[in-house]
């Protein structure tokens, strides 16, 4: 399942009844660096963000023009399969909902791809897998596609509120 | 926050434990086609990235991904789709 989930606004989980820490994580103050491959160097000229797919016209931004694009600050915690949780981090970026302004789709379902060829699918309020670190593009999609650690083990939905480390969790 | 890249990347006797784990025998001397560009390499001599999800092997020469292993509930799943033909002696 990978429904397409607008914004980062989702439901809040500091209630007192339940705690900030899903089940079988710990918490962690500095900042656990994950990669799966060498860094992309892409030079700002020719990097470009786009939304194709199931859409008539699919959009690109030059790093330019999305630079132009009203960006908002969020502050949430994240919480990374191999277990550790950082709280409070801050994001500074260009909203779902601005990049999906105005289109039509019947998709229901995205990738995510990245330099240097990571995929996923989306997005909010799981695992931190399920953010690329280098996005280049959302393809929107009618049938869900696994990415890269989905096809190889790990939860293709991946709540850390229900613990969907891994393939039958 | 300065990450150095030589710092997340390893060599390919970093996974010779788990290789051995998986095979039951030694594997860093096995020779793998890479299934993109076909170069051969040792297993020894491969890139791997441990800081991950799970453990990413990647080809030397062309930098695709070779092997992905994650390993979890007592179980291993194991992607050798960029790994054409491993070839290693027998016992
Ligand atoms: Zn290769």
């Amino acid at each position: 399942m990978g429904f397409i989930s607008r914004g980062f606004r989702g439901k809040r989980r500091d209630t007192a009844s339940s705690s900030r820490l899903p089940p079988g994580q710990y918490v962690v103050t500095d900042y656990p660096v994950l990669s799966a491959g060498p860094t992309p160097r892409i030079p700002l000229s020719e990097w470009t963000f786009v939304l194709e797919g199931e859409i008539d016209q699919p959009k690109k931004w030059t790093w330019e023009e999305f630079r132009k694009l009203p960006t908002e600050q969020v502050t949430k915690d994240i919480h990374c399969v191999t277990k550790w949780s950082k709280f409070d981090t801050v994001w500074t970026g260009v909203s779902i909902d601005t990049i999906l302004d105005g289109v039509e789709t019947a998709a229901e379902y995205t990738v995510q791809f990245s330099y240097g060829g990571y995929t996923t699918n989306l997005i909010p309020h799981l695992y931190f897998w399920k953010s690329a670190k280098w996005i280049r593009g959302i393809r929107l999609v009618n049938e869900d596609q696994p990415g890269f650690w989905e096809v190889n083990g790990y939860n293709n939905y991946g709540d850390p509120w229900r613990e969907q480390r891994y393939w039958g969790d | 926050m300065t990450v150095q890249q030589s710092d997340l990347k390893l060599d390919g006797n970093a996974i010779g434990g788990l290789l051995r784990e998986i095979f039951t025998m030694e594997m860093t001397a096995a020779i793998g086609t890479c299934a993109h560009c076909g170069t051969l390499h040792a297993v020894g001599e491969v890139e791997v990235y441990m800081n991950a999800p799970g453990v990413v092997v990647r080809c030397p020469s062309c930098g695709e991904v070779q092997m992905k292993v994650v390993r979890g509930h007592g179980k291993y799943w194991l992607d050798l789709s960029g790994v054409r033909c491993l070839e290693f002696s027998a016992g």
